[in-house]
């Protein structure tokens, strides 16, 4: 692989760019794999991108049903925060963080992680008292947030509203490290880094069926022909249920459509993320000066990646009270990516019924920010059978009723 | 050097003059005008910078595909960025400026970038700016986003004078689009009866017909659109909305209109932007076609436009770009413009056309105008930087030796016409490439379908991919009749009007011109104008990987920017597709998004701002809160009084004064925000059994019970005094914010569970003021007011009755969430304040004390009773808070049983409630973890328990709180340390959870 740096862009400048190669290769698939990764989303690339890096397993095929990257990893609002409350979350999400911060460097892929800082707003005092907690909590957690009161969330986001008629910012939990990242590049950066380990990421491969001999995977069939492998990753956000369906097992979960929309670009106005929940609505401003917006997850079970309405105005409605200078600004685009809701909340990262079948998906509206820590811990799963990041995501917790429940504001104060 | 012409403009009024400034310079244009004819009118060629490079850009087109012309539009509260001179019609005092440019739009230093474009292809910034770390967040990304963004950020303090509104309608036939298609479709759908709505997202019909011409059963085509309208405005079942936008369809003919009501004329009274949501049977898409620009070296200089761009400059606003226009093209359609220049004194030096067997008709009557016509040629570069002063013309066929310069001052070029397939798209319309016609059309057989299959978008003329007059109307004809015919109305035997123009020689597809053309000038060869992506950045996609046309897409941002690339993506995806040695279908296009052209977030947010963002839910007693200087909290949709400060007093202050007056003596409370859901029928009993997990059934009429609910997962979920009325009556209190909640859970259990139990719940929160009378002094102030027996005999600790108090009609419910001596009264919503007010006159001698929500919490906390949302997150089981006496062992099920079973549910290690007492009786910090030895397997502190609630006690004179601890009722008096997050760290004792009054003394007595 030749690097990327300052240098080599100034050398292929000599001669018009000519000379820069595959950022991945596209290679036919081979009879069998060790392992084989369905799935060349984040979470999949990353996977084989640390099963190769740090558990010395290269003879790896990432197979994608239509363009790598192009499910949830290209769809999210980019934010990469690691602020939760249960112990297994905050351990997943902040070992995802902390690779976040070096990840450009690791890769030689620049994904523009920009440790800018999300904050979320407590606008009642049940959230302020449920903040208090996820700040006490991140102490021993080895997370470094904090609760700030309402003159340094002004300091932070000067276009905000503070005493909207409706709900007042009572204070916010910043978590100054967290930030966001270039979401297309994660991808890129991954399937380059998997390619140049002799990693075979297949795109336009559509897995038909799964096989397997007395429980035992074996391989899985595709539209380019069969493929043997001794261990199967199933990394399939929104098509989770459909691929374990092969697998011989259900899942519990359901497929809804989360949407989000961008405003026209604008010179920089706003530096952090801020998250509204009890307005339901959060925004940032992307590098390239649009204001990034997320909306809520229909209420309705369905599989097209298609925008609907109604959370739209929901969420644009929140934002303009929080932030009225927004109100003249336009709606460039809006879309939806269809995301796997569990009855937690919380993903699952587990061995399933078939053995040397593993599955990651469930990360319901939150999968982008874990990407690394996901790989990671997936990556040890598959080549250890065990991981401490993973052990709590047990497909099993549901049938003991070990949830880890991240929505505490689930009841509200008399 | 544009300017305006001595005559022409049909759409502008030459005797009405209008002002407005430009980048702080005076400039006048007509009335009729949009900004980019007044701009070009006054010479105003270059009116903005590019995003990355800031090359200079001029006007290149006349319509919402408009990629350069974006000004920043008002100041201060009117501010609006990125609005499109284009579709912006000129007021008097319009005031606009240039974007993306420092310090002035002729000197912007951000233009250095342009020198070093050959440094920054498309992708650069993945390759490089990695090191050092810290560097990307402190120095290249704030260099970035400062020289990205376009349009001024409006004022972080800047508040929207103006209103928008919503609107609904439910339409049978919506035509979009007011073009000749538009009108005919509409005509044959009206004409058959059908309720026909027809927008247009200018301020004027008749599309593009009224510039190019031709004929319509033998007269003008111009004549035949005023004919349609007038026949139109004449139809009863037919309405007619211009300046109104079809700007998504969704599923099941859901779709969202934007229409701008007062943009062209602000200060206006009413709403600025109205947004429709229009359920439609049927829509007719007639969005007509975009022409594409041609991709030559130098094509983004300003002078440039699309061909039909300067026809319409010409023939509508009477404004030309130049003396002498070159025009360049691949089809016959261009020659429009060569001959509408010659007719009106301008200079054609030449029109290069590069299909080696030239044009048609209309090209035999450029030659008859003494046009010359260059046949099989292109252009090899435009000459000049901020103006176009030149172009160089060479061979279409080969590498770009130039043949010839000519001398010209604009430049007219046309690629073909690709159909607005947007709306089509926007719900799952597949398209085909036509290779006759070099586009995309939609797809017949794969429409937008319903939840029927039935499909539910026909589209109609140019936008499905017929060009020609004759052909247009006969296909927008027949798209009305089917739109009719498909909601049951049934079209007359009319024939189609005839259309006729000039036969047309076939287009031949041109992606790069010429053909053969080097890297040195494919880099200067423009796709997207607005991003500055070249050819040359999605051929290096291509060599890169980025064979998918979303990853060219988003490697190279074509087609990102503000015009979504409307102008671009065709021929991107054509140059991505011969880069990769495939045919143009195989590629595919990109996926089509809602909105058409962007709308406002005001429009979106529609009335609901301010106040009526959510508005706020009044008790009968709100008023009497608010006169006291109550200090609110908001709880659910309600603002609830927290506490009344009295003269200087803090909050704290205040809600110990609350406290010790209630449990000395008499207390008031609003408790109207309690849900209150009437659950009635033959099987309510059997219903509330399954509900809660107490026995419900046993309960008498006359009496109350505790009742706790949990999800189907087991959670606590909300708790609250069930109420029996008569045998089939129930009267269940729920939390504050649980009503809707529980009222929704209750329906989704009986609807899609027990929908054959008789059961009705009704949702009774806001018809009862609820009063709690609490202390010592509340049966005695009761009695005062007279009525009913309220003695321990007749009404004992959990009975309600029906009476009356001083004269009003109420029931009493004797029941404690303090301790204390308590009783909640209802009444009719009307009688609240009533009551109030005669409770606190009657309580006078007692020193009646109003109390609020937090002198409520520490109060119930005092007595060791859990609070929904405190002790409960959504992962605590009643068995968690010792709560078992409330779960009935007789029930065979309840909501949460079997879940309660799981393994995890009954592990011994759960946390369970105690009370906690600081050693040094301070109060510990809310949210506090209890922390044991060592860590976890992820580094991570080990826990072991934590606070729930935590206040400071004015009756114990000392901090209290709960909590969860690991086997925490087994270790009273064992003392846990809590971190605070300052660096303190906080012991306390475990206790026994009921701080107060352990034996219910005061509140049965």
């Amino acid at each position: 692989m030749k690097r990327y740096s300052v240098f080599a862009v100034a050398r292929e400048a000599a001669r018009y760019h000519t000379g820069w190669e595959r950022a991945w290769k596209s290679p036919a698939p081979k009879k069998k794999y060790d392992v084989i990764i369905i799935g060349a989303g984040g979470h999949g690339l990353a996977t084989a991108y640390y099963l190769g890096k740090n558990h010395g397993i290269r003879n790896v095929a990432i197979v994608e049903k239509g363009w790598l990257g192009g499910g949830n990893t290209g769809r999210n609002t980019t934010i990469i925060r690691s602020n939760y409350l249960q112990d297994p979350s905050a351990a997943i999400y902040e070992k995802a963080r902390s690779l976040y911060e070096t990840m450009s460097q690791d890769l030689n892929y620049n994904v523009m992680y920009s440790p800018r800082g999300v904050m979320m707003l407590a606008q009642t005092e049940h959230e302020v008292r449920g903040y208090l907690r996820t700040a006490h909590a991140n102490a021993l957690q080895g997370v470094d947030t904090r609760f700030i009161q309402p003159d340094e969330v002004k300091k932070l986001v000067p276009i905000i509203n503070l005493d909207g008629p409706r709900y007042p910012v009572l204070g916010a939990l910043w978590q100054a490290r967290a930030g966001t990242a270039r979401h297309d590049a994660v991808a890129w950066g991954y399937a380059r880094a998997c390619s140049d380990m002799g990693m075979d990421v297949i795109q336009q491969c559509e897995v038909t069926s799964i096989r397997q001999t007395g429980g035992k995977v074996t391989g899985v069939d595709t539209t380019k022909g069969s493929i043997d492998c001794d261990k199967l990753g199933i990394v399939v956000a929104g098509h989770s249920g459909v691929v374990a369906d092969m697998a011989g097992f259900r899942l519990p979960i359901e497929s809804v459509a989360l949407q989000a929309l961008v405003s026209e670009p604008i010179k920089p106005c706003m530096d952090v993320v801020v998250m509204a929940n009890t307005v339901h609505g959060y925004m940032s401003q992307s590098d390239k000066g649009e204001m990034v917006i997320g909306g809520g997850a229909d209420g309705y079970n369905n599989y097209t990646q298609r925008g609907s309405f109604h959370h739209i105005e929901e969420t644009v409605r929140a934002l303009v009270e929080t932030f009225p200078m927004i109100s003249r600004l336009k709606m460039l685009r809006q879309w939806g990516g269809i995301v796997d809701m569990t009855g937690d909340r919380s993903p699952i990262l587990s061995k399933t019924p078939l053995e040397g079948c593993f599955i990651n998906c469930g990360w319901g509206t939150g999968g982008f920010k874990a990407i690394p820590g996901s790989g990671w811990g997936m990556a040890e799963l598959m080549a250890k059978g065990q991981s401490p990041l993973t052990d709590e995501f047990s497909l099993y917790r549901f049938r003991e009723g070990k949830f880890i429940d991240e929505s505490v504001a689930a009841g509200v104060a008399h | 050097m544009s300017t305006r012409l001595a005559t022409g403009g049909r759409l502008v009024n030459r005797a009405q003059k209008m002002n407005f400034t430009f980048n702080g310079e005076r400039l006048s244009g007509h009335a009729g005008d949009t900004l980019a004819s007044a701009l070009l009118a006054n010479g105003k060629m270059m009116v903005g910078r590019s995003f990355k490079y800031h090359r200079p850009r001029g006007v290149v087109a006349s319509g919402a595909e408009e990629p350069n012309a974006l000004v920043n539009l008002g100041t201060g509260n009117r501010l609006e960025p990125n609005q499109r001179a284009t579709t912006t019609e000129l007021f008097e005092g319009l005031a606009a400026t240039s974007q993306n440019h420092w310090p002035s739009l002729e000197f912007d230093i951000g233009a250095v970038n342009t020198y070093f474009s050959r440094f920054l292809p498309a992708g650069f910034y993945y390759k490089m700016f990695m090191y050092p770390r810290a560097f990307w967040k402190h120095v290249y990304e704030p260099f970035i986003r400062q020289s990205a963004g376009l349009g001024r950020a409006p004022e972080a303090h800047s508040r929207d004078e103006d209103t928008y509104e919503h609107f609904y309608a439910y339409i049978d036939v919506l035509v979009i689009g007011g073009g000749i298609a538009g009108l005919q479709a509409a005509l044959a759908a009206g004409r058959a009866g059908a309720q026909v709505l027809l927008i247009e997202q200018t301020a004027h019909w008749g599309g593009r017909t009224p510039v190019d011409g031709g004929e319509v059963d033998g007269k003008p085509a111009a004549e035949f659109v005023e004919a349609a309208l007038a026949e139109l405005r004449g139809m009863k079942n037919v309405a007619l909305r211009t300046r109104m936008m079809g700007a998504g369809v969704y599923d099941h003919g859901y779709v969202l209109a934007y229409e701008r009501m007062s943009d062209h004329a602000p200060g206006t009274p009413g709403p600025r932007h109205r947004l429709w949501r229009l359920r439609c049977k049927q829509i007719v898409t007639a969005t007509g076609a975009i022409e594409r620009p041609l991709c030559f070296a130098g094509n983004d200089v300003p002078g440039v436009l699309l061909a039909s761009a300067l026809r319409d400059y010409a023939v509508n606003y009477g404004v030309s770009i130049g003396d002498r226009t070159v025009v360049v093209t691949n089809n016959d359609d261009a020659y429009r413009t060569a001959i509408s220049m010659k007719e009106m004194g301008l200079e054609v030096p030449a029109i290069i056309d590069a299909r080696a067997g030239g044009g048609g008709a209309l090209a035999q009557q450029a030659r008859d105008l003494g046009i010359r016509v260059e046949t099989g040629k292109g252009i090899a570069k435009v000459k000049g930087t901020r103006r176009v002063e030149g172009v160089a013309i060479c061979a279409q066929a080969g590498e770009g030796a130039v043949l010839d310069e000519i001398k010209c001052d604009a430049v007219a070029m046309s690629g073909g016409w690709s159909p607005v397939v947007h709306l089509w798209s926007h719900c799952g319309g597949k398209l085909d490439w036509d290779d006759a016609q070099s586009m995309f059309r939609p797809r017949a057989s794969a429409p937008p379908t319903g939840a029927t299959g039935e499909a539910f978008v026909i589209p109609a003329g140019s936008a499905n991919g017929h060009l020609g007059l004759g052909d247009v109307l006969a296909d927008a004809d027949a798209a009305g009749r089917a739109a009719a015919q498909a909601v049951g109305a049934t079209p007359p035997k009319t024939a189609a009007p005839q259309g006729a123009g000039p036969d047309e020689a076939p287009i031949e597809p041109v992606w790069l011109m010429p053909q053969g053309v080097d890297i040195k000038l494919r880099m200067k060869a423009w796709l997207d104008f607005q991003n500055d992506v070249k050819v040359s950045d999605v051929q290096l996609a291509a060599r890169e990987g980025f064979e998918s046309v979303e990853h060219a897409k988003r490697y190279t941002t074509l087609g990102m920017a503000t015009d979504q690339g409307k102008l671009s993506n065709i021929n991107g995806l054509a140059i991505l597709s011969d880069a990769l040695g495939q045919p143009i279908p195989q590629t595919g296009t990109t996926t089509f998004r809602p909105p058409y052209t962007p709308i406002s977030m005001g429009a979106i947010a529609g009335e609901a701002r301010g106040k009526v963002f959510q508005p706020i839910r009044r008790t009968p007693i709100q008023d009497w809160h608010e006169a006291q200087g109550a200090y609110f909290e908001p709880v659910g949709h309600w603002r609830r009084p927290y506490c009344y400060p009295q003269g200087g007093e803090s909050h704290a202050q205040a809600v110990e004064r609350e406290i010790t007056q209630t449990r000395n003596s008499l207390g008031l409370l609003d408790a109207s925000t309690l849900g209150k859901l009437v659950v009635k029928g033959p099987d309510a009993a059997r219903f509330l059994d399954m509900l809660y997990t107490n026995m419900m059934s046993t309960l008498k009429p006359g009496r109350c019970r505790y009742g706790l609910m949990c999800s189907e997962n087991g959670f606590l979920m909300d708790d609250g005094v069930v109420a029996r009325i008569d045998d089939e009556t129930f009267l269940c209190h729920t939390t504050t914010g649980g009503a809707e909640r529980i009222h929704a859970h209750m329906e989704e259990w009986l609807q899609t569970e027990w929908w054959d139990w008789q059961v009705y719940v009704a949702n009774v929160t806001e018809q009862y003021a609820q009063i709690g009378v609490v202390g010592p002094n509340a049966r005695k102030v009761l009695e005062k007011l007279g009525g009913m027996d309220l003695s321990r005999e007749t009404l004992p600790f959990m009975a309600w009755a029906d009476g009356t108090l001083a004269g009003i009609g109420v029931r009493v419910f004797r029941i404690s969430f303090s301790g204390e001596l308590s009783y909640e009264i209802a009444v009719d919503a009307s009688y609240g304040r009533a009551l109030w007010d005669k409770l606190l006159a009657a309580g006078e001698e007692f020193g009646v004390m109003p109390y609020g929500t937090e002198a409520l919490h520490v109060m119930r906390a005092e007595k060791g009773f859990i609070m929904i949302g405190d002790e409960t997150d959504g992962t605590v089981i009643p068995q968690d808070l010792g709560l078992h006496w409330a779960i009935s062992k007789k029930k065979d099920d309840f909501i949460g049983k079997r879940a309660q079973e799981r393994s995890h549910m009954t592990d011994p290690d759960r946390w369970q409630l105690v009370g906690l007492e600081t050693l040094d009786g301070g109060v510990l910090p809310d949210g506090a973890y209890a922390v044991a030895e060592g860590t976890n397997a992820n580094g991570q502190r080990n826990m072991q328990g934590r606070v729930t609630s935590t206040y400071y006690s004015p009756t114990l004179k000392r901090g209290i709180a709960m909590g969860l601890v690991r086997h925490g009722p087994d270790r009273m008096g064992e003392v846990l340390e809590f971190p605070g997050t300052d660096g303190t760290t906080h012991k306390a004792r475990i206790v026994e959870p009921v701080f107060f009054d352990k034996d219910g003394e005061k509140q049965n007595v």
